[in-house]
C-alpha cells in the first residue's frame, strides 16, 4: 500500500472509532441534539420558559411537530443528494484519469 | 474582482455597516425563533456582503472556469453530506458537522457562504432544523465566520510550510470548532446572564456545544483531508485551475 492509501485507511477507522465509541461507552444515554441542549440553556440562564416567538414554516403548515419518520426521510434525502454529486464527480474524475493515458 | 462588482460589494458592506451601527449589538444552529428579531435582523445584514461577493465569485468560477465548476458542486455536497450526519458524542448528545472548511480552502469565504445558505435554507424548511428567522445568524456562524477561519489557517499554513494533509486537516477541523465557538456568542449575546452579562453567558453556551463538538471536530478534518486527498489524486488540472496548486 502507498503511504496515501494507509492515510486513509487510518483515518477512516479513526473516524469510525470517533463516532461509535460513545455510542457503546455512554450506554443508556440519550443522545437528544445540542440544538435542543441550547434551548435548555437559554431556558436556565433566563430562568424562565421562552416560548419561541416563530415556529418553522412547515411545523406551521402541517400543524404540528413533524413526524420522526418523515424527518429522517428529509435527513436521508441531503445526504443522497450530497453522496450522489460527490460519487458523480469522483465517477468522473477517476474514469477520466484511466482512460485518458499520461497525457496531462 | 471587475470594477462593478466591487462597487456592488462595497455597496453592501458599507449598508451592512450603516444598518448595523443602528442599533449597536451588545449564539450548531439556533433554533426557529430562539433570536430576538433585531437580532435576526443585524446578523442577516451582516451576511449580505459576503453573499453578495459569493454570487460574483461563482458566477466567475462559472464563465472563466467551468472544469472547475464540478469541484464547486462536490464541494457543496460535502456540505450537504457532512450538515446531514448527526453523530453521537461523547456528551451523550448528537450533533453535527457543518462540512464548509473543504469549501473554504478551495474557492474561499465567498463563494463558501453561497454554498452554505443553500444547506441552511433546506433545512430550515423542510427540517426544522435551524430556521428562517436565525438564518442569517447562522449563515454567519458556519458559512462566513468557521470558513473563514479555515481560509486563514490553511493560507497561514501554506506560508509555513506545514505538511499539506496536517494544514487541510488543522484548517477544516479549527474551523468546525469555531463555527460552534460563534453560536454560543451570538446566543450569549441575545441572552446575557444576570450575574455576570454576556461573558458568563459565552462560557455557558460554549460548555453545552464545546465537549460535544470537539471530537466531531476531528472527524470533520479527517474526511476534509480524504476527499482533499482524492481530489489531488484525480482532479489535477481543476485544482490547477483555481489556484490550489500553484506549486505543481
Amino acid at each position: 500500500m502507498s503511504k496515501n492509501q494507509k492515510i486513509a485507511v487510518a483515518s477512516l477507522l479513526a473516524v469510525l472509532l470517533i463516532a461509535l465509541v460513545p455510542l457503546f461507552a455512554l450506554k443508556g444515554a440519550e443522545f437528544g441534539g445540542s440544538d435542543d441542549a441550547g434551548s435548555q440553556m437559554v431556558e436556565t440562564i433566563r430562568g424562565e420558559s421562552y416560548e419561541p416567538w416563530f415556529t418553522p414554516v412547515l411545523e406551521q403548515l402541517i400543524g404540528g411537530e413533524l413526524p420522526g419518520e418523515v424527518e429522517s426521510l428529509f435527513f436521508c434525502l441531503q445526504t443522497g443528494l450530497g453522496v450522489g454529486v460527490i460519487a458523480f464527480g469522483f465517477g468522473y474524475l477517476v474514469a477520466r484519469k484511466k482512460y485518458s493515458g499520461k497525457a496531462k | 474582482m471587475s470594477k462593478q462588482e466591487k462597487q456592488a460589494v462595497v455597496l453592501s458592506a458599507v449598508l451592512s455597516l450603516a444598518l448595523c451601527g443602528a442599533t449597536s449589538a451588545s449564539a450548531m444552529h439556533i433554533m426557529e425563533g430562539y433570536l430576538p428579531p433585531s437580532f435576526c435582523v443585524i446578523w442577516g445584514v451582516i451576511c449580505l456582503p459576503f453573499l453578495v461577493a459569493g454570487v460574483f465569485s461563482i458566477r466567475r468560477i462559472a464563465k472563466e472556469q467551468r472544469k472547475a465548476m464540478l469541484l464547486l458542486a462536490m464541494a457543496g455536497a460535502f456540505v450537504f453530506v457532512i450538515s446531514s450526519l448527526k453523530i453521537p458524542s461523547v456528551t451523550g448528545s448528537c450533533s453535527h458537522m457543518t462540512g464548509t472548511g473543504l469549501a473554504a480552502i478551495l474557492f474561499g469565504v465567498p463563494a463558501t457562504a453561497v454554498l452554505g445558505i443553500i444547506v441552511l435554507v433546506f433545512q430550515a424548511i423542510l427540517l426544522a432544523h435551524g430556521g428562517l428567522t436565525t438564518l442569517g445568524a447562522n449563515t454567519f456562524s458556519m458559512a462566513i465566520a468557521g470558513p473563514l477561519v479555515s481560509w486563514g489557517l490553511y493560507r497561514a499554513g501554506r506560508k509555513l510550510n506545514l505538511p499539506k494533509k496536517l494544514n487541510v486537516f488543522l484548517a477544516a477541523a479549527i474551523g468546525d470548532l469555531f463555527t460552534y465557538c460563534v453560536t454560543s456568542l451570538q446566543l450569549a449575546m441575545a441572552y446575557p446572564s444576570d450575574n455576570g452579562g454576556v461573558a458568563a453567558s459565552v462560557v455557558e453556551f460554549l460548555g453545552v456545544f464545546a465537549p460535544t463538538q470537539l471530537p466531531l471536530a476531528v472527524i470533520e478534518g479527517l474526511l476534509t483531508m480524504l476527499v482533499i486527498m482524492g481530489m489531488e489524486a484525480y482532479a489535477m488540472p481543476e485544482l490547477r485551475a483555481i489556484g490550489y496548486m500553484k506549486e505543481v
